[in-house]
């Protein structure tokens, strides 16, 4: 961690490597043969492989940059890769997803790195040295085909982090269908030989002998030029610090983004909607808006932006499945601030029959089978009691696990919520305070995919801006 | 170990029992509660304006005469007193302006010394609920307890601290502890009616029967609290509740100190338990603890 502080210094580092980098130690990390084919000057590191980073990795390597996309998970994708369908136009977001994770994946400018993670920093603007480690995958990529009979044949079923509690997954496994890279990986906590030394059905059923159980971490060392940050979001954690809404401890509770695993078409369910506790399909649900949003006194103070548009959109992809059933939505005030999105909440109370209830949902208990939900309408000034058969919380969202520590390692300022502080909010949006960094995203502030998209593309053409004054004022000197 | 104790008004009068079961028990576990000598009513509402310091003068006598007898904490069992000295506290240590004008006018010095403490804190905290489980001689086997807090034992978290606000788990504990079991009860943070039942008795009415409904509904033999005034509104609003719908099932409600008292080995005759509207003696032969 040495080098992190001299990066903070903005120092002038140890490594002064410019040029293309065919004698560079660094290119041994293999695969990255693409990205030392031209200057450092002309290359870029894209941390995480959501929406955001896939965006801007795509338009540098389209203006012929060389880009390294870094991803802590086995495949590029992201949050949206856990979503059904998006508003305001109900597109299927696999589908509008995967022909960029494919190109992403198929660019011959970009190089993934999907089970990495950035650990260390030093150089300078313009020539930065960052450190990535490798984490286990257990299977060994250069020999696997991805033909997926491991994942067919491997005997462990169950509840995983990517299904969010909704379905299990086999021990081995890909994120989806569509994975990109289509190459699997093995869940250390779950996989039977991994905790049990029994087991062992993929290795043998292997073809390629890919499986290798005995694979270690490893760490390897990338220089680029400039850096863009798109790490994301995560689910506030409603289920310890909201023990009004049931506190995790009453099944049928779920979160927004468990309930889009249940309407996905390629979720466990298939798409079909059920409920948690007994499979049965819920007559009548109940959503719950800024849970642990705006609340400065317990939760977050900050409004969480995209809840009333994706809980409007929930409720009417509910509606399409299940025609007898009835919605409520408690809701404090209906933010629908983008092209289109006024319309999408209109008609959602005028032709789909959703009730629209002002106030905040205060308690949320079991009753038999049903799960009371106490709250008040503030329009009416009642009480009013909902007997539900399913209730969804449209938590607060926080920045992804880890940003902090990574803003430590790159040197970026976190917010008191922990999202990364831009140099400045209307002007330089994407540049994040310290040169040759930039970030995009979710990590920067809570935005839908059109705003992510944006920013994406924003810092790619930031980045490119930076990259570019760095070469003129080499040739000056010169 | 010796605590100072505040009684407050109530537990000389309708909750002597409340009163007299937590000193006894404090002597079988092994602490003394040692009376505050000439103290004072509490004020028994914490004043919600800024600037009513009048109505916190009697509670902050009470915590400087803690102080000036060398105590380091005070012990309440009422969950009015309790919330009433806790907050008034929490503003001598934390609002200078306040304190000095409070202090001037009762001519004390005082600056939030004190730690004011739940009964329940002592037996979780000090005493400890695994020790305390050593200490039961009859084990409450087979009783299924509601553990109803009300408001003013948690209420505001940010001042009391004495547990979760929205899923307090310390009354279970200490119910586990004794032998008996604590059931799921959704209402138990809900509000007893409190001072309503003085101008709007069918509120206090309402509130208890949906809170004792709720017990019954989970399967609980009994509710316990803490609270005189909770106390009061559960037990007495029964007969009128059962009046509006026959089909209420009446729930015998204690102190809690009568259960750990109970758990400790002492005879249920002694605890009171005719001043109960709701007897529960019945409900204790038939588990054998009476």
């Amino acid at each position: 961690m040495g080098e992190v502080t001299e990066l903070k210094g903005q120092q002038p580092a140890c490594q002064t490597d410019d040029g293309a980098g065919a004698t560079c130690a660094c290119a041994a990390a293999g695969g990255l043969e693409d990205l030392y084919s031209v200057p450092v000057d002309r290359r870029v590191m894209v941390i995480g492989g959501g929406i955001c980073g896939i965006t801007a990795a795509i338009d540098l390597g389209n203006a012929d940059y060389r880009v390294v996309m870094v991803e802590r998970l086995p495949s590029v994708g992201g949050r949206m890769l856990q979503l059904s369908e998006t508003f305001p136009t109900l597109d299927c977001a696999q589908c509008t997803l995967t022909p960029r994770t494919v190109e992403s994946g198929q660019h011959p400018h970009v190089t993934l790195k999907t089970c990495c993670e950035v650990v260390g920093l030093s150089g300078e603007p313009g020539n930065f040295r960052v450190r990535v480690r490798q984490n286990k995958t257990y299977v060994d990529w250069s020999k696997c085909t991805g033909c997926g009979t491991c994942i067919q044949k491997c005997p462990t079923k169950s509840y995983a982090l990517f299904e969010r509690d909704a379905g299990r997954m086999t021990a081995i496994y890909t994120l989806s269908p569509q994975a990109v890279p289509n190459k699997p990986v093995i869940d250390a906590d779950r996989c039977r030989y991994l905790t049990k030394g029994k087991c062992g059905v993929c290795a043998k059923v292997c073809p390629v002998d890919a499986i290798d159980y005995e694979q270690q971490e490893s760490y390897f060392e990338v220089e680029v030029g400039a850096i863009i940050v798109a790490t994301g979001f995560d689910v506030y954690d409603w289920k310890t610090k909201m023990p009004e809404l049931g506190g995790g401890r009453l099944p049928d509770v779920i979160d927004g983004l468990t309930f889009e695993r249940y309407l996905s078409a390629s979720g466990p369910t298939a798409g079909r909607m059920v409920r948690p506790s007994d499979g049965v399909e819920p007559k009548e649900i109940v959503f719950i808006q800024c849970a642990g949003s705006r609340n400065p006194e317990l939760h977050k103070s900050y409004c969480s932006k995209v809840c009333c548009m994706y809980t409007a959109k929930h409720a009417r992809l509910y509606k399409h499945k299940v025609h007898d059933g009835q919605v409520y939505i408690f809701y404090i005030d209906i933010r629908s601030t983008g092209k289109g999105y006024e319309q999408f909440i209109q008609q959602s109370v005028s032709e789909e029959g959703i009730i629209y209830l002002r106030g905040r949902a205060a308690k949320v208990f079991q009753e038999g089978k049903k799960i009371m939900v106490q709250g008040a309408d503030t329009l009416t000034g009642k009480k009013i009691e909902i007997a539900a058969d399913l209730v969804v919380v449209a938590a607060a969202l926080v920045p992804n696990e880890g940003a902090e520590e990574l803003a430590e390692i790159l040197g970026l300022t976190c917010n008191k919520d922990g999202f990364f502080v831009e140099e400045d909010y209307k002007l330089s949006p994407v540049d994040s305070g310290s040169r040759g960094i930039f970030i995009a995203g979710c990590c920067q502030g809570i935005k839908d995919i059109a705003d992510t998209v944006a920013q994406g593309s924003a810092a790619a053409s930031k980045a490119q801006v930076f990259l570019s004054t760095i070469r003129r004022q080499k040739k000056q000197a010169v | 170990m010796k605590y100072p104790y505040f009684p407050g008004c109530t537990l000389y009068t309708k909750a002597k029992k409340l009163d007299d079961a937590g000193r006894e028990c404090s002597r079988r576990l092994g602490f003394e509660l040692d009376e505050l000598p000439d103290w004072t009513c509490c004020g028994a509402t914490f004043p919600l304006v800024n600037d009513y310091h009048i109505a916190m003068s009697g509670p902050t006598r009470i915590l400087a005469d803690t102080k000036d007898q060398g105590g380091s904490q005070l012990v309440t069992l009422c969950s009015v007193c309790f919330n009433v000295l806790k907050r008034t506290n929490v503003v001598m240590r934390t609002d200078e302006e306040r304190r000095q004008k409070i202090t001037d006018f009762i001519e004390r010095d005082y600056h939030g010394e004190v730690e004011v403490l739940h009964y329940l804190q002592v037996l979780r905290d000090e005493i400890g609920f695994e020790q305390l489980r050593e200490k039961v001689v009859k084990p409450l086997t087979d009783l299924k307890v509601a553990c109803y807090y009300g408001c003013l034992l948690l209420r505001p978290v940010k001042e009391i601290g004495l547990d979760v606000m929205e899923n307090p788990t310390i009354f279970e504990d200490f119910v586990r502890a004794l032998g008996a079991e604590p059931v799921d009860f959704p209402y138990k943070i809900e509000c007893c009616g409190a001072f309503q039942v003085v101008h709007s008795m069918e509120t206090a009415t309402r509130c208890s029967r949906d809170i004792l409904a709720n017990a019954r509904l989970n399967g609980a033999d009994l509710v316990i609290t803490t609270c005189p005034l909770c106390h009061f509104n559960l037990d007495d609003r029964q007969p009128e509740i059962r009046k509006g719908d026959p089909r209420f099932q009446t729930v015998p409600v204690l102190y809690f100190t009568q259960l750990l008292a109970l758990a400790l080995g002492l005879d249920a005759a002694e605890l009171g338990f005719e001043r109960n509207l709701i007897d529960p003696l019945p409900l204790l032969r038939e588990k054998g603890l009476a």
